[in-house]
């Protein structure tokens, strides 16, 4: 098994999982922005901040936030580890990706309970 | 039960095999200066003259393998994408001015919607392919004619999805 600074008492098992669980719920939501996208092809923005305003959107859109941010460090990691060799330049490629991703996830929270 | 079964699915992941080959190729340790030929000596014959080839486009990889590596760039480039989809989810959300802004990007703005198509294939390609790794996982498709008929089968879907997402987007 892969011992690594950056992934602290995980294991494949709970990757594997974590996975799975974050693609079914990014699935759902894409299918879900795709769809109402598609049939309001003349969106505006009180029909637009509407759709936000409602908390099971929130809930929704949270929840898909959080799952990019557990699916693409999962799913980054595995990568670099994979293609990575060096040490030094892996570290600082997952510290840039979970910096990033944590900003997304803070940023993301702050425009949900904006609308 | 879960770990194993997961553990075996990875070891017939065509593109990890490559890796897990490679990563058994005999092991060199540093060492001081005066030290290197005693450590050279440890190393058995047979790996020591074993040919190594490390020219890439010599080797043909299946279709199963092209659909793993594929996945894999597409969500290395929706993770690179998330930086435009959070400005599109800030600014269409931050005033009638700023959703008009986003509106007029995708409808006219070549740029927009060049980033718009590539993410949109990435996203479709990723999910067709996420899907046939759930399918995989309950057990379907997991022979080697399985393997091919899902990878063939993720390449037509995913493209046909592609030239939607063109036409959607133009």
């Amino acid at each position: 098994m892969v011992i690594n600074i950056l992934n602290p008492g995980r294991n494949g098992v709970a990757d594997w999982m974590i996975q799975r669980a974050s693609a079914v719920i990014l699935g759902l939501y894409s299918i879900f922005m795709v769809a109402y996208l598609l049939f309001n092809p003349d969106l505006d923005y009180a029909a637009w901040s509407g759709l936000f305003s409602h908390i099971w959107m929130k809930v929704f859109t949270l929840l898909a936030l959080l799952s990019v941010a557990a699916h693409a460090w999962v799913g980054l990691w595995i990568v670099a580890t994979d293609y990575i060799k060096p040490a030094a330049i892996r570290f600082g490629a997952l510290l840039f990706v979970i910096l990033a991703l944590f900003v997304f996830v803070v940023w993301g929270v702050q425009v949900i309970w904006g609308v | 039960m879960a770990a194993r079964r997961a553990i075996h699915r990875l070891s017939r992941r065509p593109d990890l095999m490559i890796i897990e080959s490679y990563q058994k190729l005999p092991v060199v340790y540093s060492c001081g200066p005066g030290e290197k030929s005693a450590v050279k000596s440890q190393r058995p014959l047979s790996t020591a003259k074993r040919p190594v080839n490390l020219d890439l486009s010599s080797i043909q990889f299946p279709l199963p393998a092209l659909v793993s590596i594929s996945h894999r760039v597409s969500g290395i480039m929706l993770f690179i994408g998330l930086i435009f989809l959070m400005w599109a989810f800030q600014v269409s959300l931050s005033s009638p001015a700023g959703f008009n802004t986003v509106r007029e990007a995708m409808a006219h703005g070549f740029f927009a919607r060049l980033v718009l198509w590539g993410l949109l294939s990435a996203l479709g390609f990723h999910f067709v392919a996420g899907v046939r790794h759930l399918i995989m996982d309950m057990g379907h498709g997991e022979t080697l004619e399985g393997g091919q008929r899902g990878a063939q089968l993720t390449i037509i879907i995913s493209a046909l999805l592609v030239v939607m997402a063109g036409v959607w987007v133009w």
